[in-house]
């Protein structure tokens, strides 16, 4: 690898080459423009922006706004959108050094897990490329496992970073709701958004979520709440440390090489020093059908604004309504369409107490079972990230079994809190991850058992 | 009897409010008017993918005043809602209003009082924030629609009132009285004809005696106080004439059409007015301290009510003379500087009455009219001394209000100070005796009747410039000495 | 309570989405299939239970009231599809006719 931005930039693009990244291969990226990233590359050379990540390439998810490469959100309501202000993350990480040498595939405005609601065709997991890669941001995931670039942004709303990152054997981070500004996301579920990173390693993401993290006046949801270093949190043992197993994430129907790996894992948190209890979270069975609730309703809102006024491509017709409904249909997927009219559905007149208001209600039990297990001086929760491997394409045609791949993610989410996924080895050669849960905005404890699992596991190979 | 007669109408109206900011409600785009289309616009209010609205603190300082202004309790927490709907100029395919939560709850107004003297009293239910629409032109383009988001996201209030109005002149009156208190308040400039102050109103019709509500319907589109007056009338005879009939009046959206005069359906679908308001989830409850709260409270200004009592108490002025000084805050303002110039309350409210205000229905400007309040006094002083004549006065101030000249001077320049030397009154008087012997010799015989016709030779042989008591005396003395 | 295809036909309505006859039975079966799972929702008591309104417990920060805005780096006429004179046009929508099929702001 080269140490200069422009050699590492040329790096990813020859890399980007080599794995067929484009649509006749992974399809991982889907909009580039290498001379532009390598005249950014050398202004960074030249001693623009000498951050932490000068020089380091990175990705990200085409629902993060972007000044030069389009953000379709892997919709055709979006089709040829660039956009006219850039995603505070973006700037971030810009002007850390960071430059941006694409954007990448996802499930059609992230509503997906496996990457196969994309209106530009599916991502291939570079592990395998007969499975998925995951969802949605299955193509920062791909790029990241494809060693095309070290650090991405994703987007998290029920598992969208930690799933893939499950998947494709990588680390993957959804940090605190309100740690990472959301300016420049998409909308997709407002309440449950947020920029995730993912990293080749532990620190990649350490650092990057580092750079991202903190207080944005344009996002009034961003929280006022120090960063602290959290590449810092590697060299600390897990001395003091104790790491609750919610048993509702183990249940008996769970893989027994599954369960194998989570415990051979949990065994290398106990070696660093760590205490492991049996805890219970006793709502996360219900967080399945809360989140497919919550995250359609505030989808069906936050989708209203493409209706071809003011910018993505418009249907051509003589009345306005015509407009509105051909350019919305045609513009919409099949999983963008059920989740819009799902959402609206639960939201109408005679149905908002029964569903979005009795929702939001479990879900604050849900964020209670999380509230109530830190409180009893658990640090740290350990479970699977998922409940598989990554599966082959066309296996979940059933829309509410594709949900299911969330189950043990989509409670983070809900609750806010932060998690990690770690690769913790693998099933019949399918990378598999263990998922980290710390309390809100305790990233650094977070990382530091990422970090020790991570350490561990190289030394245990 | 008519018909409509045996009815009463149930009046309860919902006013939009734009507030005085400098910046948008969730931007920090311009919210001045008059700008070329689109240009105060950015990917906030353009609802751009990605972007997200950020509160303005001074909107919310503004609501809070106008809900204290309106007896409203100001609620430490408030929610903002989204109200789903599409349409061209709402760009983001919902507007960010208030529903369950909203700022202030509530408060009253009183519109005027009885025969008895007790106040008329409308309740308000609630004061809420919210954003304001784009503007959709529909006769510019053929076959198009033109949308300017100039307007979009510029802060509002939406000041709902319970149905407690019984005629279309109370909701005028209401109206006005709301008007007022927000003018005094300063929040808006709550000008329904630019669009600034806006009216829905809610009306329904029951038999007199009858407590329960009639279904009621939501008259729109009302472009002016006296347009509001009307359609309700039209609206109220419409739906007596289909009780009447045997009818029911469906709750539904009406336009008011003020050039044919008459009130419409619109046409309307059962499905678009299902809002789905659900909390918005982009903006975190809005919290505010009990002491912030209180704060804008005592910052208050005095509200129009508060003002007439003081008026009646320290200027002993009538009623009438109160309302039309308490109209709007710059002219009772004017009147109290010329009081506390050292004029008398009683002729400073006439002069304001009549004379200042003639000059403001010309289309004078208080904020630039020439006769100061300071000036004004002088001139109060002056016919109070008697200096001048009222006539001579009423001259000085068309003067002053020409060139901004203080009265003093303009009296002295054009000769209008009132003559009180011995010698020259006793010239004018000599004059007039010796020119009308036959009244003189009557008067002298003791017909005193004819002092006022002798005064009045005397001014006239003065040209206006004899003090008439001055001349009244020495006449009387002349008399009196059987000279 | 299932969802009906008069139901879905309503919320497509609702949501500016046309649904063809064709695809409808599929959809009421997939969204009935859905709703089903939430029935367990009904089964948990949340008597007292306060709703999640947003995530945090933070009071939302304003802003100043000052400019400037967030610029636009690509002008409006670049990415919106039909700008004339500076205005965003729109197939024709009828005034006081036809608040019909949209309504105005409230």
């Amino acid at each position: 690898m080269s140490t200069s931005a422009v050699g590492a930039v040329r790096d990813a693009f020859e890399r980007m080459a080599a794995v067929d990244a484009g649509p006749t291969g992974l399809n991982c990226i889907l909009w580039t423009d290498e001379a532009h990233a390598l005249a950014e590359a050398k202004a960074v050379d030249a001693g623009r922006a000498p951050g932490v990540l000068a020089g380091v390439p990175f990705v990200a998810k085409d629902n993060i706004a972007t000044t030069h490469l389009q953000t379709t959100c892997g919709s055709r309501i979006l089709e040829g959108y660039v956009s006219p202000y850039e995603a505070t993350v973006i700037t971030r990480l810009r002007d850390a050094g960071a430059v941006l040498v694409g954007k990448t595939n996802c499930d059609e405005f992230a509503m997906g897990s496996s990457n196969e609601f994309s209106a530009w065709g599916p991502v291939l997991n570079p592990v395998d490329r007969t499975r998925v890669p995951g969802g949605s941001s299955g193509g920062s995931a791909a790029s990241v496992a494809a060693g095309i670039v070290r650090i991405a942004l994703g987007s998290e709303t029920g598992g969208s970073v930690r799933q893939p990152a499950s998947y494709c054997g990588i680390v993957g981070v959804k940090p605190t709701y309100g740690r990472v500004s959301r300016f420049g996301l998409v909308a997709f579920a407002s309440s449950l958004d947020q920029v995730g990173v993912f990293g080749a390693t532990v620190s990649d993401a350490a650092r990057s979520l580092e750079v991202i993290a903190g207080r944005d006046v344009r996002d009034a949801t961003s929280a006022d709440c120090p960063v602290e270093p959290y590449h810092a949190a590697a060299t600390s043992d897990l001395a003091g440390v104790v790491i609750g197993r919610p048993r509702e994430y183990f249940p008996s129907s769970l893989d027994a090489r599954m369960a194998r790996r989570c415990d051979a894992a949990l065994e290398l948190l106990r070696s660093r020093g760590a205490e492991v209890r049996d805890v219970s979270l006793p709502h996360t069975d219900l967080a399945i059908p809360v989140y497919y609730i919550i995250a359609p309703a505030e989808a069906s809102s936050n989708l209203a604004r493409f209706d071809g006024v003011r910018y993505g491509p418009r249907a051509q017709a003589d009345s306005l309504r015509e407009m509105y409904e051909e350019t919305r249909t045609r513009g919409f997927g099949p999983e963008v369409t059920r989740r819009i009219l799902l959402g609206t559905y639960v939201l109408s007149a005679g149905y908002y107490d029964a569903y979005y208001k009795k929702a939001q209600e479990v879900r604050t039990l849900i964020a209670r079972d999380f509230h109530e297990v830190f409180d009893s001086g658990v640090h740290l929760l350990f479970t699977p990230t998922t409940p598989t491997p990554a599966f082959e394409f066309g296996a979940k045609s059933d829309p509410y079994e594709m949900y299911l791949n969330d189950i043990f993610t989509a409670t983070a989410n809900l609750a806010g809190v932060p998690a990690i996924s770690v690769p913790i080895g693998d099933i019949d050669g399918l990378p598999i991850g263990g998922q980290l849960i710390a309390r809100h905005f305790d990233e650094q404890t977070m990382f530091r058992g990422a970090f020790a699992l991570e350490a561990a596991r190289s030394e245990a190979a | 009897m008519s018909a409509v007669d045996d009815y009463e109408m149930v009046v309860g109206l919902e006013v939009h409010v734009q507030l005085l900011t400098r910046t948008k409600a969730f931007c920090s785009c311009s919210a001045s008017y008059g700008a070329a289309p689109n240009v105060n616009t950015c990917p906030v209010c353009l609802a751009l993918p990605g972007a997200l609205p950020v509160l303005n603190e001074e909107a919310v300082r503004l609501a809070v005043i106008a809900s204290h202004a309106l007896s409203c309790t100001v609620n430490e927490i408030s929610i903002f809602a989204r109200k789903n709907y599409f349409y061209p100029d709402l760009p983001k395919g919902y507007q960010i209003s208030q529903f369950d939560r909203p700022l202030a709850e509530k408060g009253k107004l009183d519109i005027g009082t009885n025969a008895d003297g007790t106040p008329i009293t409308v309740r308000i239910t609630r004061v809420h924030m919210e954003e304001d629409a784009g503007k959709s032109i529909h006769d510019r383009y053929p076959g198009a629609t033109a949308i300017d988001l100039n307007r979009s996201g510029v802060p509002l209030i939406e000041i709902v009132s319970e149905p407690d109005m019984r005629s279309a002149r109370e909701a005028g009156a209401y109206l006005r009285a709301l008007k007022q208190v927000i003018e005094y308040t300063g929040v808006s400039d709550a000008n329904m004809e630019e669009g600034s102050l806006r009216v829905d109103a809610n009306v329904s019709a029951r038999k007199r005696g009858e407590t329960r509500l009639g279904t009621k319907t939501e008259v729109k589109n009302l472009n002016s106080f006296s347009g509001v007056e009307r359609a309700l009338e039209i609206e109220f005879a419409r739906q007596v004439e289909l009780i009447e009939r045997g009818g029911e009046v469906t709750q539904q959206t009406m336009l008011w059409d003020a050039n044919k005069g008459e009130v419409r359906p619109a046409r309307s679908k059962e499905a678009s007015h299902d809002y789905r308001y659900f909390p918005e989830p982009d903006l975190p409850p809005l919290q505010l301290s009990l002491d912030w709260i209180r704060r804008m409270c005592e910052d208050l200004p005095e509200l129009p009510a508060a003002k007439r009592l003081r008026f009646a108490n320290e200027y002993r002025l009538t009623p009438v003379e109160i309302e039309v000084l308490t109209a709007n805050p710059p002219l009772a303002e004017y009147f109290e500087s010329i009081v506390q110039a050292g004029a008398d309350p009683k002729s400073a409210a006439n002069w304001v009455i009549r004379d200042v205000r003639q000059l403001l229905n010309a289309g004078a400007d208080l904020r630039t009219l020439k006769v100061t309040p300071e000036a004004l006094a002088q001139l109060l002083g002056m016919v109070r001394d008697d200096t001048v004549s009222h006539a001579a006065a009423t001259k000085i101030f068309a003067i002053a209000s020409e060139t901004g000249a203080m009265p003093q001077d303009i009296a002295r320049t054009e000769g209008l100070l009132q003559e009180r030397n011995e010698d020259a009154l006793a010239g004018w008087v000599d004059q007039v005796l010796a020119e009308n012997p036959d009244v003189t010799a009557r008067f002298r015989a003791g017909d005193r009747k004819l002092l006022g016709v002798l005064v009045g030779l005397v001014m006239k042989a003065s040209k206006g410039r004899a003090d008439p008591k001055a001349v009244n005396q020495l006449l009387s003395a002349r008399a009196d000495a059987g000279e | 309570m299932p969802i009906g295809p008069d139901d879905v036909r309503h919320v497509a309505t609702l949501a500016r989405l046309s649904v063809s006859e064709s695809q409808l039975p599929e959809l009421v079966a997939q969204l009935n299939g859905i709703l089903a799972h939430m029935d367990a929702l009904a089964l948990v008591k949340t008597t007292g239970v306060i709703g999640t309104e947003g995530v945090g417990d933070s009071a939302m920060p304003l802003r100043m009231d000052i400019g400037p805005p967030i610029p636009l780096v690509h002008a409006l006429d670049v990415f919106a599809p039909e700008v004339r004179d500076g205005f965003l046009l729109v197939p024709r929508l009828a005034t006081h006719e036809s608040t019909g099929d949209d309504e105005s702001l409230e």
